[in-house]
């Protein structure tokens, strides 16, 4: 009785465990399948380098550039926001706050996380996009600038909480050995605390790119949606996720189109799995 | 010992809180220069509390409390002196052996490089390394990571970057907590070197070796001092009850 109870107890934890493994597999294999018939009609080439996004004009053309550069430049962007500010936000959280404030400071910037991406995209369209049209004079706010910093929003909580557990895990140790030889709190900090954080850091950071590059509705609401290349942050871009999830409802099932979306669905899967396979090596190695 | 000692550290009516706790109760007592002392006592009786409390690091403790004074050659260590200064002046060697993870060569400069000397790295790095007894033990891979280690060279090495910064006390937290007799050895054969330039202060857990090694010694019971002579005559003829019952059950 007691062996029939641990068997059904670790066959029931195997399949929950092989099940996320397996629905990965599933999803990618069905991308694929929808996908590769695309390449059929068009080369790979003309696809990925291709400049021009029209899939509705005759003839149709699916030139992907401009929607990778779209999600590259608001994913910079919002890093070269997100990165410092929630860096330095951990460890003021970690290592400077009074510990009264400590707890109430994280819920906050954690509580940054709860408020829905549309809600995000709101307000920003509310509030930002015209001040950054006012501010640099342009004819439209709805630019890549205006999305990188509603998304460096949401990715903070996630490198705020996750670098601060990184660094409250330091041993405390670290901090006395380095104070004992005669250093500033600062230097405490930047040459020892940051060093022995940095794999948590570095997760943090990674986790934030991948909250950033697959964030949909938030982008599509304040970007401007052009799908042209960009060449600055001052220009409406169109983000891969925006593009599939505008115009997924309007393509025909079977056509071109519908095919071509699932391709970006396939160029999204492969941009997350390798940046999370970076984030994995770096970590293995620094653990080494 | 005709000539009179040089007082170095000077205890006044020095007592350590934290939160209600009374740790370390009206404590007067003195560190010469250039002598070791060796500080006995079971747990909990303030030992390391009073050492932790000579470079400020208790600071960090948000329940520390203290009352009365420490003076370092005359100067009171909580209001005339900067802590950085102070924590220059009075360096800690812990009970862990605590190497950064960073190179060797980088470990013994990081004291320096820290207080802003930029040339003469190599010579500090091989001199501070020479003190501690590891330079033949490392020479050869100064640039490999400190963690590579093993324990006892670690603690050598943990000396060394203490020695780097030019302390004029260094305090020793049971340095041999964690080493086997070898390693304890020349842990030991360092100190006894290190006295011709320094003050040390060691506390340990090991009474042998607050024997073998110390100059005077001094006994802590509940955070109090019980009795403070030279290691002869507290290992042969201490005045204090508490001292003969503490030393003898040790020695069994």
């Amino acid at each position: 009785m007691k062996k029939l109870k641990e068997f059904i107890i670790e066959k029931a934890i195997f399949l929950s465990g092989s099940l996320s493994i397996i629905f990965v597999v599933l999803i990618f294999v069905f991308l694929v399948k929808e996908g590769v018939l695309f390449f059929k009609y068009v080369p790979p080439k003309d696809f990925l380098m291709g400049n021009n996004w029209y899939p509705l004009s005759t003839p149709e053309q699916f030139g992907m550039l401009p929607l990778i550069l779209g999600s590259l430049l608001v994913t910079i962007g919002s890093m070269l926001i997100s990165i410092p500010l929630g860096v330095a936000c951990a460890f003021y959280i970690a290592e400077v706050v009074n510990p009264k404030f400590k707890d109430i400071l994280k819920t906050g910037v954690e509580l940054l996380a709860a408020i829905p991406s549309v809600v995000i995209g709101f307000v920003g369209m509310i509030t930002l996009v015209p001040w950054v049209k006012s501010i640099f004079n342009l004819p439209t706010g709805l630019t890549a600038l205006s999305g990188s910093i509603m998304l460096a929003f949401m990715a903070m909580p996630t490198i705020v909480s996750i670098a601060e557990d990184a660094i409250t895990a330091v041993p405390r140790r670290y901090k006395e050995a380095a104070l004992a030889l005669g250093a500033t709190h600062w230097q405490a900090m930047y040459k020892v605390i940051i060093v022995a954080a940095a794999p948590g850091i570095f997760a943090a950071v990674m986790l934030g790119v991948g909250r950033v590059i697959g964030e949909t509705m938030a982008v599509m609401m304040i970007t401007g949606n052009a799908a042209v290349i960009p060449h600055t942050f001052l220009e409406p871009v169109r983000t891969l996720t925006a593009t599939i999830a505008a115009e997924m409802g309007e393509s025909i099932r079977g056509s071109n189109h519908y095919y071509a979306l699932f391709v970006v669905g396939i160029i999204l899967f492969i941009i997350t799995f390798i940046i999370n396979f970076v984030a994995d090596v770096f970590l293995h190695r620094i653990k080494k | 010992m005709v000539e009179t000692p040089k007082v170095k550290i000077q205890a006044n009516n020095f007592n350590v809180f934290f939160g209600k706790n009374q740790v370390v109760k009206s404590l007067n007592m003195e560190v010469y220069s250039n002598e070791i002392l060796g500080i006995i006592g079971p747990a909990n009786s303030g030992k390391t509390t009073f050492l932790k409390t000579l470079n400020r690091l208790n600071d960090l403790d948000d329940d520390f409390r203290m009352e009365g004074s420490i003076l370092l050659d005359g100067r009171d260590i909580n209001s005339q002196f900067d802590v950085i200064d102070l924590r220059k002046k009075v360096s800690i060697i812990f009970a862990m052996p605590l190497p950064l993870p960073i190179s060797i060569f980088d470990n013994v400069a990081y004291g320096p490089k820290m207080h802003g000397i930029k040339k003469g790295l190599d010579e500090i790095v091989e001199r501070s390394l020479k003190a501690a007894y590891i330079w033949e033990e490392v020479k050869d891979r100064l640039h490999e990571s400190a963690l590579n280690l093993s324990g006892g060279q670690q603690q050598r090495l943990c000396i060394a970057r203490s020695l780097a910064i030019e302390p004029e006390v260094v305090l020793f937290d049971e340095p041999c907590s964690g080493l086997d007799p070898i390693s304890t050895a020349k842990v030991e054969e360092a100190m006894m070197e290190l006295k011709k330039k320094y003050t040390i202060i060691l506390v340990t857990n090991n009474v042998k070796q607050a024997a073998r090694v110390s100059d005077r010694v001094a006994f802590f019971l509940m955070g109090e001092l019980i009795e403070l002579d030279s290691t002869e005559k507290m290992f042969t003829n201490p005045s204090n009850k508490k001292t003969i019952d503490y030393i003898s059950g040790r020695f069994g």
